[in-house]
């Protein structure tokens, strides 16, 4: 393939303007270094001398601003109002600031206002290595490999070559086998929600009356006894729950024949579509708002999608109202709460 | 005062003595420190995020001095009323600690966080800047390639540091995190329990996540630095175009003390900056977020600045219909393509970018003269079209703030933005070509016929002309340094005999990338358009002095042979202006220096 | 003007153009920054139900109908109760400018006593949530902690973690709550005005109201670590480093590269 490359820069250097006529360079050449323009303080004493005591200066004030460091840490209390913190972190961080910029401003000023500022040029080379070298490497790697005998030797070759191979399995083994705990990820399908699980507010794990959750009310529920689980965050992670109630003429649909009681519907409070805490209920339309990437879900009509990337419903958690008058579950939810994954349906 | 500095000075020279005996350093002093360094601002973009890595680093062990990477259980008893008994793990107590009861460590956690920030943005700018100079040609590549991989490894400190305290907002996107590995195909939910150790949140995270950001990426960070610093040091730095640089050269101002002085101030500069912000503004307030829960959630769930355009992806993304289920198996899509592909395609086409415009561009040879972005049209206006795409997904990201600031509706913002992300990016991409191309005219036009200066001059048969003042040489070189580089000539398909050519195929792949980058173009001027220019003028020169002639003379106007619609513009309409007498010697000034 | 161009490739250039950016940024930010209304407590008054029913004909009538049963247009106040009356009135939420599912807080339209009377002819037509006592809604009382634990739980996902205030769908948002006086926290909690829900009594007891009331007013202290920034994490973290830290070091940059005249 004739790759059609353009001139070498470098190269119009060769190329001479003729004056005959006719004929003229392909290119303009390189005029060389702008001749050097001295500064003020070049030229001017006190210019110099001036620019020498503002540096000096620039240092005292680094020495000023480690000197209100140290005082601010002696001197200013850390206390325990946000007011004395806020104080404590200000003039630490004042003296740190002055303590600092002080010696920056400083040495930049100084090379740039008294130290040699004529531009100097350095040659460049190519990277690659000169023929001789490369012609040298080569016969290196050969005489090696021939002192080593691997060419010859094809079964040490294969020994060699799986030996390495395989020798990181020691390490990687056990570190798979005991990384992901068990492996048992059919663990994402089961919540404790058991049938008659009572229905608690969360944080405070008070269990909910039906009379109590009236119209319009937004109730953030945990299983009642989820103290009892052996890792209550992670069971909390999937178990957590919105309660809502509603006119029982607006509710529209839900997931299943029974799930709800007189208008009060319980839904998981964990997106379908990556995970966020979908909380944000408005009242007026029914409508749940995730915050994060603001899926948006219509509790009146069985929390299908109404907006945003979700794609699923929010799984229905059935409830039902036991003797004395509590909101408990029916059964724990249909369908793998949260967000969706490979054998979510196996 | 003498006998001072007599001592002191023996002194060195007894322990440089010393060193050089063991090492051999003197070599090396002699060789570095007169090393010469180009001077442009834009060159001190890496050094903010070199030296916000420093302040990171003196920061992050004076935290790690405090903070306990534990999950287990405590109750915060202290200073801070709101979680006075408040049920939490060890790592959030440990930081609400080192925040309120440790003198100076509030300061040291904002540096900390701020300077996170800065590193990243700055990595940012100072890519930007590489990319739109064309500095990762040849010799570079391989270094772009080291400087992309410490991006992502910026991105995997910074993401791993962020979710340390436990609070619930990174604690949010943590469970972001897990239902995204989780949308992965067949290894998803295994993947999230190789992260978790389990099920989400479980007992493990934090301590793996500190092992991570302390030890693993920083590790990895560090070593690749010094690649980095390694590989720009063997290079050399590129220049700017401008007298006298050229691609075997490097002009600027030497290591020791110019350099030395200069890079040491702003790495106090740099820390200063972070310490006003640390000292001033608070940030990351986990306090405020409490210990993290899985029912809780705040308005404002959003990852740092960095991880915004992910946020904004998922959020662009529409749910209905892109969650497929195959054979019983879950592809979530609505997952998938936002948080996976197209990640994938931004870092993908940052990472492979040198080596495409390398083979579009046929070109073999080193590059230590940087590009004007004008003079490379296609790359800069990719570039603008990639940042547009980027800021639009930035945005999206923060959509609710934007919504709740200044009174939109979330919906509206996020269905526009549906739109722009692909619309955006290809105006954008059309503009900045459009804009870079006309830069180029305006170069060409300059070169040709110099700066208007406003004089009108009437002459004898009534005709106005506005005088014309040419270009200094050293103004015009900058205007007509650079190449034209043209789109790839290949050989036919079959040779003389009729003969179907092996690798046709692949050339003709080649010229068509090729055409895409250089089919629209403006060349610089050449010395015979020039001339051609000012003998147009000639009939109108006032004076010219003999010695300029030679500038003069009538030449064949054309341009290069593959020249398009710019260069044949740009050649034309020399005609109606006056040129006023050069002052300068061309031949005298052309070298000597 | 043409000085202005002359000076456009000046060195410090970039510095001041920074500073106007800055500047502008700052500026906008005070003028758009959401305000909110000061809404003085009512001092305790006698019940003057006729006068309120005066003021509710000549100023509510025309939406919720002249007996305050509802219509289309707006929902029935019988059995609101006083508290829901003073909430919107008192924040100046009613009588709405127009109609939609957002009121906006805006200057109230009535004095302290004409609130009152309004709130006592609406508690006259049907039993609803009364007026909380001064000592019901007193921060000092509240356990900060507590309420910083409920807090997040039922109110920071739509106003934020500190009561910033958050966006809700289709344009409507939750308002900042950290200027908003304690009655009228209290009475936003029990009645749930527009999109908000209800937090009775049985999910939020009286004292809990109060722990919660008691974190809001917490968060009206200063931030240890300075200014705020809005207090709205991260997005607004990330423009501060743009504008400001890379703003200043790019500034520095242009400073250190620049010759020295």
């Amino acid at each position: 393939m004739s790759m059609q490359h353009n001139p070498v820069p470098g190269n119009t250097e060769a190329v001479e303007v003729h004056r005959d006529g006719g004929h003229y360079p392909d290119r303009f050449e390189n005029p060389g270094l702008e001749e050097h323009r001295p500064r003020l303080g070049d030229v001017d004493p006190a210019a110099n001398k001036r620019a020498e005591r503002q540096i000096v200066a620039l240092f005292l004030v680094s020495l000023l601003g480690t000197i209100v460091f140290i005082a601010a840490y002696f001197v200013v209390p850390l206390g325990d109002t946000p007011e004395s913190m806020q104080r404590s972190n200000f003039f630490l961080g004042l003296g740190l600031f002055l303590s600092l910029f002080g010696i920056g401003a400083a040495a930049v000023h100084w090379a740039k206002a008294l130290m040699n500022d004529h531009e100097r040029a350095e040659e460049r080379h190519p990277q690659r290595s000169s023929d001789e070298n490369r012609a040298g490497a080569i016969q290196a790697l050969k005489d090696g490999a021939e002192d080593s005998g691997i060419g010859r030797r094809g079964v040490l070759k294969g020994a060699f070559a799986s030996a390495l191979a395989i020798f990181p399995l020691t390490i990687a083994l056990p570190l798979i086998g005991e990384v992901g705990e068990d492996w048992d990820v059919s663990k994402f399908k089961h919540t404790w929600w058991k049938k008659g699980t009572k229905l608690a507010l969360d944080p405070s794990g008070e269990p909910i009356k039906a009379a109590d959750v009236t119209i319009g009310s937004v109730f953030h529920v945990i299983p009642e006894d989820l103290h009892e689980a052996e890792h209550p965050l992670d069971e909390k992670a999937k178990a957590v729950v919105l309660l809502i109630r509603m006119d029982p003429r607006d509710l529209r649909s839900e997931q299943g024949e029974g799930w709800s009681y007189d208008g009060i519907v319980a839904f998981s409070k964990i997106c379908t579509h990556v995970g966020c805490p979908v909380a944000l209920y408005e009242q007026q339309t029914h409508h749940l708002l995730c915050p994060c990437h603001q899926s948006t879900f219509d509790v009146a009509d069985g929390a299908k999608v109404v907006f945003g990337p979700a794609n699923r419903p929010l799984p229905q958690l059935p409830i039902e109202v036991d003797d004395e008058g509590y909101i408990v579950a029916q059964s724990d939810f249909h369908e793998p709460v949260g967000p969706s994954y490979w054998e979510r349906l196996k | 005062m003498s006998t001072t500095t007599t001592r002191t000075g023996a002194a060195a020279g007894a322990t440089a003595d010393y060193l050089d005996q063991r090492t051999g350093i003197g070599t090396a002093v002699k060789t570095f420190a007169r090393k010469i360094f180009p001077d442009h601002w834009s060159f001190l973009l890496g050094e903010i995020a070199l030296f916000s890595l420093v302040v990171l680093i003196i920061s992050g062990v004076f935290l790690t001095m405090f903070f306990v990477p534990s999950m287990a259980e405590t109750h915060y008893e202290g200073p801070w009323a709101a979680m006075n008994g408040v049920e939490m793990s060890e790592a959030f107590a440990s930081t609400l600690r080192l925040s309120f009861e440790v003198r100076g460590g509030l300061l040291m956690r904002q540096i900390h966080h701020w300077a996170a920030l800065l590193f990243m943005a700055a990595i940012v700018t100072h890519m930007m800047r590489v990319f739109f100079t064309g500095a990762f040609r040849k010799p570079r590549e391989i270094n772009w390639v080291v400087g992309f991989v410490l991006l992502i490894l910026g991105l995997a400190a910074g993401f791993s540091g962020y979710s340390l305290p436990d609070d619930v907002l990174s604690g949010n996107g943590l469970r972001i995190t897990d239902g995204v590995v989780r949308s992965i195909p067949i290894i998803g939910s295994y993947l999230s329990y190789f992260i978790f150790g389990g099920e989400f949140p479980g007992q493990d995270l934090i301590p793996r996540l500190f092992t991570v950001h302390v030890l693993l990426v920083p590790g990895l960070i560090l070593a690749l630095v010094g690649l980095h610093l390694l590989l720009v040091v063997l290079h050399k730095h590129t220049q700017y175009p401008g007298s006298g640089r050229t691609d075997t050269n490097v002009v600027g101002y030497p290591l020791f003390p110019t350099y030395t002085a200069k890079a040491g101030g702003f790495f106090f500069l740099v820390f200063a900056v972070i310490a006003l912000m640390a000292a001033t503004m608070t940030i990351n307030p986990v306090w405020n977020y409490g210990p993290y829960d899985p029912s809780p959630v705040s308005a404002g769930a959003q990852p740092d600045w960095y991880m915004l355009f992910l946020e904004g992806a998922l959020r662009l993304m529409p749910g209905a219909g892109t969650e497929w289920v195959i054979g019983g198996y879950t592809l979530s899509l609505n997952v998938l393509i936002p948080a996976v592909v197209v990640p994938g395609i931004l870092f993908t086409v940052l990472a492979v970018w040198p080596f495409v415009e390398a083979a579009a561009t046929g070109d073999k040879r080193e590059h230590h003269v940087l590009d004007r972005p004008r003079n490379a049209p296609f790359r800069t206006a990719m570039g603008v079209a990639i940042l547009t795409a980027f800021t639009v997904l930035v945005l999206a990201g923060s959509n609710d703030i934007i919504g709740a600031q200044f009174s939109m509706s979330i919906n509206d913002i996020i269905e526009v933005f549906r739109v722009l992300f692909f619309v955006l990016p290809v105006l954008a991409f059309w503009i900045t070509k459009r804009i870079c191309l006309g830069l180029q005219r305006k170069d060409r036009e300059l070169v040709l016929h110099g700066h208007e200066t406003g004089r009108i001059v009437r002459f004898a048969h009534g005709e106005y002309i506005e005088v014309h003042r040419p270009l200094d040489e050293h103004e015009r070189w900058l205007l007509v340094q650079h190449e034209a580089r043209r789109p790839l000539e290949i050989e036919p398909a079959e040779d003389s005999r009729g003969v179907r050519r092996k690798g046709y195929g692949r050339d003709r792949l080649l010229q068509r990338l090729s055409r895409l980058f250089y089919e629209d173009r403006v060349e610089p001027v050449t010395p015979a358009e020039l001339a051609a220019a000012h003998s147009h003028g000639e009939h109108d020169t006032i004076a010219a002095p003999e010695r300029n002639e030679s500038t003069r003379l009538v030449g064949t106007a054309t341009g290069g042979s593959g020249s398009q619609e710019g260069s044949a513009t740009g050649a034309v309409g020399g005609g109606q202006h006056l040129v006023e007498p050069e002052t300068g010697n061309p031949e005298t000034d052309a070298r000597n220096r | 003007m043409k000085a202005l161009a002359a000076r456009r490739h000046h060195r410090y250039a970039p510095a001041v153009l920074l500073l106007l950016a800055l500047l502008l940024t700052g500026g906008l930010y005070a003028v758009l920054a959401p305000q909110v209304a000061d809404a003085a407590p009512a001092a305790a008054g006698s019940d003057d139900i006729a006068t309120g029913e005066k003021i509710f004909q000549a100023n509510c009538a025309t939406c919720h109908g002249p007996s305050a049963e509802g219509t289309d247009a707006a929902p029935s106040l019988v059995g609101v109760g006083a508290a829901s009356v003073d909430f919107q009135v008192g924040t100046g939420r009613m009588p709405m400018q127009a109609n939609g599912p957002q009121a906006p807080a805006k200057e109230v339209q009535f004095t302290d006593e004409q609130v009152e009377q309004l709130a006592a002819f609406v508690a006259s037509l049907g039993a609803g949530p009364s007026v909380p006592s001064e000592e019901m809604v007193d921060p000092a009382a509240g356990d900060v902690a507590n309420g910083m634990a409920l807090f997040r739980t039922n109110c920071a996902m739509c106003h934020n973690a500190v009561g910033a205030g958050g966006a809700l769908s289709e344009g409507k948002w939750a308002p900042s709550v950290v200027e908003t006086s304690p009655r009228h926290i209290y009475e936003a909690m029990l009645t749930g005005p527009q999109s908000m829900p209800v937090f009775n009594d049985a999910n939020l007891s009286p004292e809990e109201k109060r722990d919660i009331i008691a974190y809001i007013d917490a968060q009206r202290e200063p931030s240890p670590g300075g200014i705020k920034l809005g207090s709205l994490g991260p997005v607004s973290e990330g423009v501060w480093i743009w504008l400001v830290g890379i703003g200043l070091l790019i500034g520095t940059s242009v400073w250190i590269g620049a010759r020295s005249s």
